[in-house]
């Protein structure tokens, strides 16, 4: 029988190693994709993944399963990457003017851009870069807060009121935050929506 | 229902999220508001367009480098879960606590003091605390002649 997030949580506490381990292994992709779709920068989302799972650890003593595990360990993260945008330490400048053409990767590893790729139709890919570019620069326009909303919302399925608890404001609060986010994603992504359109 | 309230409700439509009731409400406004159902395609389009974007693997290093953290942590346990994972300091205690508990109890199970024991003992002693009355407030006593010594200093004084 597959035990639960706050079964496992609670075994943890009781001392059991092995169901970090299982929770580590459950929650690392989910963290790290929001995380790095947070502050863009593949080292720095797993660093702040890699405390968000210390932070969970440490905790272990006095955790009381009062909410949804996930609603905690993602309000850890939200927290650590708000936190981390503000202070504004890992910024980087992704794309750089004195840097040579590079494909910007979704994985993170910057490649130099190799026309021998071994795409069939190298159009057709640097069609989908641009696609993919566009949809994360459109992203990475939102303030912080709505940006959170809509990643927690859309990749990882909370539900409003989870949602709600993590960004510590009211689910009608919420809805009108999502409602604006993708209003200005609406906006920003207008001529691949025009194009998508049902 | 209005524009307006379609504001809160449209991702929760889209998302499938809606009670049965809520849906049919957006719905029938749908149906009579095309400004709303424009709106409504193009979020449904702009959530397709976020589907397109890949996720990522974490590194190969990621798991290690949360091993190497938690065996950094300093060990801090609890006072009961110290106690659990030391079973003889446990056994210990909990027969400290038994004796504490068994002793308290003891003392508990002293029978009340009988009142008319009381009073036949405190009737047996009054005969002594009336003599030490009389003997305190005894007259002659208090007229006794001054102490020894000084009248042996009234002697030596009279020899020299």
């Amino acid at each position: 029988m597959v035990r639960t997030d706050v079964q496992l949580m609670l075994d943890v506490k009781s001392g059991d190693e092995a169901s970090f381990e299982l929770l580590l292994h459950r929650y690392r992709s989910p963290l790290v994709n929001f995380l790095y779709r947070m502050v863009r920068n593949r080292e720095q989302a797993e660093d702040l993944a890699q405390e968000v799972f210390i932070r969970v650890y440490r905790a272990r003593a006095e955790y009381v399963p009062s909410a949804k595990f996930t609603t905690w360990l993602f309000r850890i993260a939200t927290n650590l990457a708000l936190n981390s945008l503000r202070d504004n330490r890992y910024q980087k400048l992704e794309d750089s003017i004195d840097a040579p053409a590079r494909i910007d990767s979704e994985d993170g590893d910057d490649r130099p851009l190799d026309v021998a790729e071994q795409h069939p139709n190298i159009e057709q890919h640097l069609v989908e870069e641009a696609r993919v570019k566009m949809i994360r620069h459109a992203i990475d326009k939102l303030p912080e807060k709505q940006r959170a909303a809509v990643l927690l919302h859309k990749y990882e399925e909370l539900d409003y009121a989870e949602i709600a608890k993590i960004l510590s404001c009211s689910e009608s609060a919420l809805k009108s935050l999502l409602f604006r986010a993708y209003e200005a994603l609406r906006v920003e992504l207008a001529p691949l929506v025009a194009h998508t359109k049902q | 229902m209005s524009c307006e309230k379609m504001e809160s409700r449209i991702l929760g439509y889209i998302d499938g999220r809606l009670k049965e009731s809520e849906r049919l409400d957006v719905e029938k406004h749908l149906a009579a508001c095309s400004p709303c159902r424009l709106r409504v395609s193009e979020f449904r389009a702009v959530s397709g367009l976020l589907d397109e974007l890949p996720t990522i693997e974490p590194s190969e290093a990621f798991n290690a480098r949360v091993h190497a953290l938690v065996a950094a942590e300093p060990v801090k346990q609890s006072w009961w879960a110290w106690l659990s994972f030391s079973p003889r300091i446990a056994l210990v205690a909990s027969m400290l606590l038994i004796a504490a508990l068994w002793m308290g109890y003891e003392r508990q199970a002293v029978p009340p003091m009988d009142m008319a024991q009381v009073d036949a003992q405190m009737l047996q002693d009054l005969p002594v605390l009336e003599d030490h009355d009389v003997l305190s407030n005894f007259e002659p006593l208090k007229e006794l002649p001054p102490p020894v010594q000084q009248a042996d200093d009234d002697s030596s004084d009279t020899n020299m």
